[in-house]
């Protein structure tokens, strides 16, 4: 286990961002269970390069994300690998609640009521936090729902599984490229609990082991042997 | 679900056929209704949709499949916008089945899923790109517009176990999707011209667009 250098945690419905250096490992903890964390990832010297859950499903023939698999930006390269999960299953393909949503489930709050309770909704933190650095609506792009399970029937049917993840499950992400990290904690688009979930997602950073020959993300897949040779192609020459 | 059209292209206000590899950019009125055809078929048209009167509101696939409850589009699926707003409807369909999951194929994609020599093949984000950069370059549009899209006529199942699969398409020869515009929309068409998987059937070939007024 690497020496933890840094560790905070977001509570249930609340939105941060950070740049992650390539060679970080960031690990994300459902502290109760339950929980969910949405993410969304660019290239901090060009947002232009972003996420891309299209091209990192089809390349590796998958519709669930986790150990093994990596999520790739449109530029073909590799922002990070999913070298640890204790879950199984992450969704990539319901995107984020928005304020219609939240309010047609749980109903209307304000602030001046509620204080830091107040409901909030996945899109808004996501545009607060992409505001930040100069990007805003047009720049979102779907996004992970770690810790949610989102299973689908052979006609298509959508259904958010329950209880996917357990108190303290965790998911290491070893960053193979400088990445923009862009986070909420807001629950699943898909969940329909009674009260609106709040999920505290504790997050760490600690230095990656150099990437080995046997590496079990590089290996999976013939297309992530690929990918990792473009990631460090645009590392070329940088220390 | 299938469902047959009833409408006649002798009727259409317009009729245009679009080659494999070529991009196309047409305005549909709301009310109007927009037909596109597999003419040959096993055909992926790669479609993004844009409301013409603020084109930064556009066709959100994640948005669309979540609020649907089911990952694929077909006759009265109602197309969403990244402000949940109905952008289209899908009123008729012979094919059955068609995929918002999978995203358009780029150069740098294809270095990733094929090989690194595949790089410098024509792509739909290429045709896009294009369009956007000179005939079209009067939007406004840059490559942070061109977010994920439909692929009409293509055909991505996935397995119980969450796998993922790139399946020889249902569509064939005449097959076609009719959507209703809710809003005034503006279509970006990439007319696939992937030659490395099975989604044009090895083989792309031209679509027809038809487009009646309501």
């Amino acid at each position: 286990m690497r020496t933890v250098e840094y560790e905070d945690t977001l509570p249930g419905g609340r939105h941060w961002s950070m740049l992650v250096r390539r060679g970080v490992n960031l690990t994300l903890s459902d502290v109760q269970g339950g929980g969910n964390l949405a993410m969304l990832l660019y290239n901090p010297v060009n947002p232009l390069e972003r996420l891309n859950l299209p091209d990192t499903l089809k390349c590796q023939h998958t519709f669930r994300i986790t150990e093994g698999h990596c999520l790739y930006s449109d530029m073909g390269r590799i922002f990070c690998s999913v070298i640890h999960d204790d879950v199984g299953w992450h969704d990539a393909a319901s995107g984020t609640c928005n304020k219609a949503l939240v309010e047609r489930k749980w109903g209307s709050t304000t602030y001046q009521e509620l204080r830091n309770d107040v409901i909030r909704n996945g899109r808004d933190n996501f545009l607060i936090e992409l505001a930040k650095y100069g990007l805003g609506k047009r720049d979102l792009a779907a996004n992970m729902n770690w810790f949610s399970r989102v299973d689908v029937s052979a006609d298509g049917v959508m259904q958010l599984a329950d209880a996917n993840s357990t108190p303290g499950a965790a998911v290491t992400l070893r960053f193979e490229m400088d990445t923009l990290v862009i986070m909420h904690s807001c629950p699943h688009p898909l969940q329909n609990a009674a009260s609106y979930p709040r999920h505290a997602i504790n997050f760490r950073l600690s230095l990656a082991e150099p990437l080995a020959d046997d590496d079990a993300c590089l290996l999976s897949r013939e297309e992530n042997g690929r990918g990792f040779v473009n990631t460090q192609l645009y590392a070329l020459g940088d220390g | 679900m299938f469902k047959e059209s009833e409408r006649d292209t002798d009727s259409a206000r317009q009729v245009t056929k679009v080659l494999a590899g070529d991009y196309c950019v047409y305005p549909v009125a709301a009310g109007e209704t927009l037909r596109i055809t597999d003419l040959e078929g096993n055909q992926a048209v790669d479609t993004l949709f844009f409301n013409s009167d603020d084109l930064h509101e556009r066709y959100s696939a994640f948005d669309t499949i979540r609020e649907q409850g089911n990952l694929y589009l077909t006759t009265n699926s109602v197309l969403l916008s990244d402000e949940g707003n109905p952008m289209l409807e899908i009123v008729a369909d012979t094919c059955g089945r068609h995929d918002t999951l999978g995203g358009a194929c780029a150069g740098e994609s294809n270095t990733v899923r094929y090989a690194l020599e595949k790089k410098t093949m024509h792509s739909c984000r290429d045709s896009w790109l294009l369009a956007i950069a000179d005939e079209y370059a009067h939007l406004g549009l840059t490559k942070r517009d061109l977010t994920h899209n439909i692929n009409f006529f293509m055909n991505v199942p996935v397995t119980e176990q969450g796998g993922l699969t790139f399946e020889d398409g249902i569509s064939d020869a005449g097959k076609y999707v009719e959507l209703v515009a809710h809003m005034n929309v503006l279509l970006l068409i990439s007319n696939c011209p992937q030659l490395n998987n099975p989604c044009n059937g090895y083989n792309p070939t031209p679509i027809e667009l038809a487009i009646w007024e309501s």
